[in-house]
């Protein structure tokens, strides 16, 4: 085989690995993103703002932080080892 | 002192919203990058067996009528079902295909136990509307488990099959326990929460 089409295929194949690894990292911060638009769009569903009179469930079930959560909770367990496996597949 | 039935459904939605991440990220990477940890292909089906366990917990304690308890025992079954089917091809213990269509059962049984068991229309108050909302997404998402059943490989199916989890999330998000929708709101339906 030629040695252009060996670099080529390469090339490709570096571009699609950058595009995975780009794609997954996205993920946790937009995410995370998410979370806080809809905090600053609708801030009366985080009750920790205002406690009073609160029960224990609403000051610890709030939606957006907990979407906040998830996304940070994702790219802190999840996307580090799958960063290194995506790097080291064909390596 | 257990949570207002609107703390658990916003509890389920970040469950289904780390799921669909998690599923995200197969489709992202591949499934061979994704099988290179022994303990990654079990994560989104074992948190789906984890849901319908829990989900008999909310049957016990919230249901208060008998189509109630029906609906959320259907789902208990299927999400386990459908986690468990997964669980077993991850392993590698079930082989067939055809096993992938637990999923699409799963989608259709949940998908009718939320519109038969709304026995309020769409405007009478938030909570009615998301029932006939998420029915109706299910139903029509069910098409996703089903291709990607015969199709296992495909990112289409299974990137639609990761976004209806994403979608759902949403939708329960959105949830209140009494609430309007679009500005109504039936006097029947009780005070509103803020």
């Amino acid at each position: 085989m030629s040695t252009d089409y060996v670099s080529e295929a390469r090339t490709g194949e570096r571009k699609t690995k950058r595009a995975r690894a780009i794609g997954v990292s996205l993920l946790g911060p937009l995410t995370v993103a998410g979370g806080l638009l809809w905090a600053l769009w609708q801030p009366y569903r985080i009750t920790l703002l205002d406690p009073h009179g609160q029960g224990f469930w609403s000051l610890v079930v709030e939606p957006p932080l907990l979407a906040i959560l998830v996304g940070v909770l994702f790219q802190l367990l999840i996307v580090p080892s799958l960063l290194a496996d995506l790097e080291d597949a064909g390596a | 002192m257990t949570p207002a039935p609107e703390n658990v459904h916003w509890l389920f939605a970040s469950a289904f919203l780390g799921l669909s991440l998690f599923m995200l990220a197969e489709v992202i990477v591949g499934p061979e990058v994704w099988a290179k940890r022994p303990w990654r292909p079990y994560l989104w089906p074992s948190l789906l067996f984890v849901l319908g366990l829990c989900m008999w917990s909310v049957m016990v304690f919230y249901t208060n009528s008998a189509i109630h308890m029906i609906a959320h025992s259907a789902w208990a079954q299927v999400m386990m079902l459908a986690g468990a089917a997964e669980l077993g091809l991850a392993r590698g213990k079930l082989k067939s295909t055809y096993w992938r269509l637990a999923p699409f059962l799963a989608f259709v049984v949940t998908g009718t136990g939320f519109l038969v068991h709304e026995q309020n229309g769409w405007l009478f108050q938030r909570s009615a509307f998301l029932h006939h909302l998420l029915g109706w997404t299910f139903l029509v998402a069910s098409v996703f488990p089903f291709l990607r059943a015969f199709r296992p490989r495909s990112a289409v199916w299974a990137t639609g099959f990761a976004l209806t989890f994403m979608v759902v999330a949403v939708m329960l998000y959105t949830d209140r326990d009494v609430a309007p929708i679009f500005g109504h709101l039936s006097p029947l339906a009780g005070n509103p929460h803020r």
